[in-house]
């Protein structure tokens, strides 16, 4: 593997691509190995031209990508993560569609769909996207575009740096993307264990694109965690007291403060890593002083708080959804609180039981493992709390209801396997097993998926102004949850049977039945995913028939729901003087919520930059020109980097002034579009009757 | 609704296909999992398995009976139910609340102690342990039983009744050792050595394998492990002290990243998954191994096959 | 404790009361300590994995403290960065009291002179340290211990960086609210350094020593 390096194409040359392995074996892996990078290019050369075609450049610079609107940028996480999450779904079919091929014996070279070194890179691209590039920038991005409307802010605390964050975080995605064309990705899995990450055992580009991806992205996330903290200790509304904020603002804190002090553990043991690949230190290598058990240490005392920051954001929009669509208060809120930050306390404290394996002393695990399960406690009373809060409730089933009922009863069974594996006498049988594969789908995929998707629901009329089609949402809905059922299922039961996780072959045939089942629970995944795809088309084709200018589609509770929808840059044309816990409900019960304010002033708004957009190209290039030793294109990229961060620091962005009257203008129309708007009662609420002002003689939960 | 309904028989039918594997046992095939257990050590995790279970239903069927039952009984325009929008606490159900699963995790807890002390690996099982090292290579383990002089790959033999302390270590990346139906999984790491104590209480074949993705070949590191009568286990040792010697020079060899069957046809031997014998002139080759990677600088002993990676690239993929 | 009706940033002599500029030196300060904090955790990481490679395993055999640290060197750079951290102060009281952008560019080309004296002895040691074979290459102890210090150093060569650049900020824009929050950060960030060092000072180099 030690080719030459050259000075200027580093180790770049036209050998690269899968279609070299193409041309050298004609086989089913090449074939789908060939047959991604085309689909990325295709991909990529469509959208250019239809970007082209429609004259969408322009808009698309103007109002999307140089904007420091933390709604817009929300957005451009989300769709960002829908991009990456059809990728990564794509990718687990075709693991599963793999492993049912992969039926071998112990002498015969391994058979299946595709070789064992593509299966590696197909987890391991798989788990760095779903965690990194899916899970991350969904509730980013639902955090960006919710967490100011509902404190009554207009914008994040920091504009630039939240466009910056969005930018390391595409950047980092991006350099995912393009190993799917040029070189290959690492074989380490999402947790990338040195010393088989090491340089001596994975000499190419592999890990180096893991790496760099996720120090970039890591670092976006990092200054993402300050924005939201900064963003709650001071940009709240007036009377916006603490113990008033939405669960949603609340379980964003604990996102945010998980952020800080999580990430730059991720971050230190990514650069001790590469320090280790590119300058021969030794942190984790095998002798000459490196200790690889550190590395396990560093990377989950990230990994585990990541866990709770992807839950937790799905928490707050459970308890948003559970309350609005029972049309009922939240039950036990300061009990909601408590448990969310118990969470994000404790699940700094558990990062061992990731490997109760490892050797140590049984009296640790045990306080691990105590602590792990005393995690369940918080978790289980929130459960409880939503299940009261639906109870003598009037409950519409939604889509956002149908993702929660299924999160109640799947996730139950994440719970009860994790209660499980926090039993080091236990996971020291069904760790690394496919068991273990099949509880954290089970946590992630009903808990962040389903809470996300129920999120992006609950508030995508918010942004758009119009509602998506419930019929087609429930549809997608139902596909998730039993897709899930049929592809997750089957893995516990293999985990118990003693299948490792991330085997390229087995040679067990009573596995193969268990294979199939999951495999068809991978094509239902396939069908949830064209159906989402379906479910924002058609709803889009029929905007007008499920447009909501009237901004409360739901009756809800909480302060974003007095705006217009799609909600104006300014958000509020008066910085809300907040006066109760669900001050939109109270509002709505103190009759005649929709009076305007008396006057109005000048707005500034944060200004138009390029700054993020700047650093996201130049990280790009940094990343991509270290992964090819490209030295002379790094330096520049480095450089780039500082100018721009100098330049930045050097200079005053003016705000820009929306003025009053633009302000007045606006704001009057919607009031009285609003006062002239037929009401809907719930009963109406998926009719086209529904333009988003409710009946608010029924209670607003 | 839809959802909830297809749901719940899944989750039960879960527990009862797991029922349903244990008769599995009688086939020919390895045993591959503590669900049919060997020994002590994993008959004592699988009883665990079943007590977590059991307890932790105090509080996972709540929602998975109550769920439903609130979505039928307080659907929207369902006849006759109450509706209290603007209850949102009560002391009486917080306390139940945070009660009843604070109760659950003090006896999980409790369980967890105990049998997290009781199944430490480190700790012998009995006086006069049977020991064992084993070597993780890639794609195969080496397996040496100092004091009788043999050595293996891929192949464990083990007296039933008597307790085994097997020692582990790598020569390459970390990996990990699972023989499920006698005993849990130990990370294995160059330069430091880990434990697993077991034992056999019935004869068999059980798997044993490499759960650690180490390459290409991880889905073939796997292994017998034959739980025979104490007479036909010391029959056994005397064939294998019969084999060719284990010799630095084959050591090398083994290292090689590759699995048993391309081993075998390095050592000029059919290219099949049969295991290999050696009689082991080497009683410390153990500890060599382990001080490798102790070695000043870093370079250890070349004679078995320094501490990076083999210099011989991988062969045989397809 | 004139300057402004909330009394917040007294030391900063924001511009006559003025809400907004507070508001904005609130949000400011308070990110850029945030910030820290997290930077705090990366230095406290590393923290741990000196200690941890502090054994004969870690140390691998090749050159050991007693063998690389200069004490003397150690306690110069010592007194060079904690009395460019005191210079601060002259920074922060010259902004204070009006003393005019004359007495704060004085001050900071003080503080950015001792902390270019504490690089000057702390790269000459780490070139020595080369010499007699301590490269991070040589052993996990010297990885993480030219990864911490270093770290260090280089937050030291961008607190003189952004010294620069305040100077000339000063120079372009005069002392204006602006400025004087900004100078206010670099003055919290100056400080963190001086207690990420009495960490390495302690933890680092007299904890093997001892």
């Amino acid at each position: 593997m030690s080719q030459p390096t050259s000075p200027i194409f580093g180790r770049l040359d036209w050998t690269v691509t899968p279609y070299t392995d193409l041309l050298h074996h004609v086989t089913s892996s090449t074939i789908v190995g060939a047959g991604a990078a085309t689909v990325l290019v295709l991909g990529t050369l469509g959208a250019v031209a239809l970007v082209t075609r429609m004259g969408w450049w322009g808009p698309l610079f103007r109002d999307w990508l140089t904007s420091a609107d933390a709604k817009k940028i929300g957005i451009m996480y989300i769709v960002l993560a829908l991009v990456m999450m059809a990728r990564g779904i794509v990718e687990g079919f075709v693991m599963r569609a793999h492993q049912a091929t992969a039926l071998g014996t112990l002498s015969a070279p391994e058979s299946g769909l595709v070789a064992p070194d593509h299966f590696a890179q197909l987890f391991s691209t798989h788990g760095t996207i779903m965690i990194f590039f899916v899970a991350m920038p969904l509730l980013i991005g639902l955090i960006n575009f919710v967490l100011p409307q509902q404190l009554g802010a207009r914008d994040m605390a920091f504009p630039v740096l939240n466009q910056v964050s969005l930018g390391l975080t595409a950047a980092g995605a991006a350099l995912v993307m393009v190993s799917l064309l040029i070189g290959k990705f690492g074989t380490g899995g999402w947790t990338v264990y040195p010393p088989y990450t090491g340089i001596a055992y994975s000499p190419g580009e592999g890990v180096d694109y893991w790496l760099w991806a996720i120090t970039i992205s890591g670092i976006g996330s990092t200054l993402t965690g300050m924005n939201f903290a900064v963003t709650i200790f001071k940009k709240r509304a007036p009377g916006m007291h603490f113990m008033r904020m939405p669960l949603f603002c609340w379980t964003s804190l604990c996102v945010a403060i998980m952020l800080i002090y999580a990430m730059p553990a991720l971050t230190v043991s990514s650069a001790m890593l590469m320090l280790d690949r590119y300058a021969g230190f030794h942190f984790f290598t095998n002798g000459a002083g490196g200790n690889m058990m550190n590395y396990a240490n560093i990377f989950w005392m990230f990994g585990h708080p990541e866990v709770y920051i992807l839950i937790l954001p799905a928490f707050g929009v459970f308890s948003e959804i559970s309350s609005t669509f029972s049309g009922k208060k939240l039950y036990g809120y300061t009990s909601l609180v408590i448990a969310s930050m118990s969470i994000a306390v404790i699940s700094f404290t558990v990062w061992l039981h990731h490997f109760f394996t490892m050797g140590q002393s049984a009296n640790v695990n045990i306080a691990f493992g105590i602590a792990t399960m005393i995690i369940g406690v918080p978790t289980g009373v929130k459960i409880y709390d939503w299940m009261a809060t639906m109870w003598r409730g009037q409950v519409r089933i939604t889509t956002p209801m149908v993702y929660l009922i299924g999160f109640f009863m799947l996730f139950v069974i994440g719970g009860l396997s994790g209660i499980i594996l926090a039993n080091p006498s236990i996971d020291y049988q069904v760790h690394n097993s496919t068991f273990l594969v099949a509880h954290f789908h089970n946590v992630i995929i009903p808990g962040v998926l389903y809470g996300m998707l129920a999120g992006i629901h609950y508030w995508f009329p918010k942004a758009f102004g119009f509602r998506l089609c419930e019929t087609w949402g429930r549809r997608t809905a139902f596909l998730f949850v039993g897709g899930f059922l049929l592809t997750f299922m089957p893995l516990y039961v293999l985990g118990l049977m003693g299948m490792p996780r991330r085997s390229p072959t087995f040679q067990n045939p009573d596995f193969l039945p268990w294979m199939y089942v999951a495999g068809v629970g991978a094509v239902l995944m396939l069908c949830a995913l064209g159906s989402l795809g379906w479910t924002f088309w058609s709803s889009w084709r029929r905007r007008a028939d499920l447009a909501v200018p009237g901004g409360d589609p739901w009756n809800g509770g909480t302060l974003e729901w007095s705006s217009p929808a799609p909600v104006p840059a300014w958000n509020y044309p008066r910085i809300p003087d907040v006066k109760a816990r669900d001050d939109w409900s109270a509002a709505k019960r103190g009759g005649d919520p929709w009076k305007g304010p008396d006057d109005y002033a000048d707005i500034e708004m944060p200004a138009n930059t390029r700054f993020g957009l700047v650093l996201a190209a130049a990280a790009f290039a940094l990343g991509f020109a270290m992964v090819w030793h490209v030295w002379w294109m790094g330096v520049a990229a480095l450089l780039a980097i500082v100018a721009a961060v100098m330049w930045r620091g050097m200079i005053v962005l003016e705000p820009e002034i929306v003025p009053a009257a633009e302000v007045e203008r606006a704001d009057r129309q919607f009031r009285e579009w609003v006062a002239a708007a037929p009401p809907a009662s719930r009963a109406d609420e998926e009719t086209p009757r529904n333009r988003g002002v409710p009946d608010i003689t029924e209670f607003a939960g | 609704m839809q959802a909830v309904l297809r749901s719940v028989p899944v989750c039960a039918g879960i527990v009862l296909l797991l029922c349903a594997l244990l008769p599995q046992a009688a086939m020919a095939a390895p045993t591959q999992s503590f669900l049919q257990p060997m020994g002590p050590v994993a008959e004592e995790q699988a009883t665990h398995l079943w007590r977590v279970i059991a307890i932790a239903m105090v509080v996972i069927l709540p929602v998975l009976i109550g769920v439903p039952l609130l979505v039928w009984r307080y659907r929207i325009g369902a006849k006759g139910a109450k509706y209290t929008p603007e209850w949102d606490y009560s002391a009486k159900l917080e306390w139940l609340l945070w009660g009843v699963p604070v109760a659950v995790v003090i006896v999980l807890a409790s369980w967890l102690w105990y049998s997290t002390n009781r199944l430490d690996p480190y700790e012998p099982l009995g006086p006069a342990p049977l020991r064992i090292q084993a070597i993780g290579l890639d794609w195969k383990w080496v397996f040496l039983y100092p004091d009788e002089g043999v050595a293996t790959v891929n192949a464990l033999a083990i007296p039933v009744g008597r307790p085994v302390e097997l020692t582990l270590t790598t020569d390459t990346v970390m990996q990990s050792m699972l023989i499920a139906p006698l005993t849990g999984q130990i990370y294995a790491m160059p330069g430091m050595t880990t434990k697993l104590n077991f034992a056999a209480t019935r004869t068999g074949v059980a798997e044993g394998e490499n759960t650690q993705f180490n390459g290409a070949g991880f889905g073939r590191q796997k292994f017998a492990v034959t739980a025979m009568e104490p007479a036909r286990h010391a029959a056994w040792l005397a064939d294998a002290r019969r084999a060719p010697m284990l010799d630095a020079a084959t050591y090398r060899i083994l290292r090689h990243r590759s699995v048993l069957a391309e081993a075998r046809e390095e050592l000029g031997l059919s290219r099949e998954a049969t295991p290999l014998y050696f009689a082991l002139p080497m009683p410390d080759l153990f500890e060599r191994v382990v001080a490798k990677y102790h070695a000043t600088g870093g370079g250890g002993s070349g004679a078995l096959g320094g501490t990076g990676l083999p210099s011989r690239p991988q062969g045989g993929d397809e | 404790m004139s300057n402004g009706d909330n009394g917040l940033y007294p030391g900063l002599n924001l511009g006559a009361g003025h809400g907004d500029a507070h508001d904005q030196a609130e949000t400011s300060v308070f990110g850029f300590w945030v910030f820290l904090m997290s930077d705090l955790i990366i230095f406290g990481i590393l923290f741990v994995t000196y200690a941890a490679a502090l054994d004969p395993v870690g140390l691998a055999g090749g050159p050991g403290p007693q063998a690389l640290f200069d004490m003397r060197s150690i306690a110069i750079q010592t007194g060079l960065l904690l009395l460019g951290g005191a210079a601060y102060g002259g920074v922060s009281l010259a902004v204070k009291y009006d003393g005019g952008a004359g007495k704060v560019v004085a001050w900071l080309a003080i503080c950015a002179g001792l902390g270019a004296g504490f690089l000057f002895f702390e790269i000459r040691d780490f070139l020595h340290q080369a010499q007699e074979g301590g490269i991070p290459q040589a052993s996990g102890w010297l990885s993480a211990y030219w990864a911490l210090v270093g770290l260090h150093g280089l937050h030291v060569a961008v607190g003189i960086a952004w010294i620069g650049a305040s100077a000339a900020q000063i120079a372009v824009r005069g002392l204006d609210d602006v400025v004087k929050v900004r100078l206010s950060m670099l003055g919290v960030f100056w400080h963190f350094l001086d207690l990420v060092w009495i960490g390495i000072f302690s933890f680092v180099f007299l904890v093997p020593l001892s």
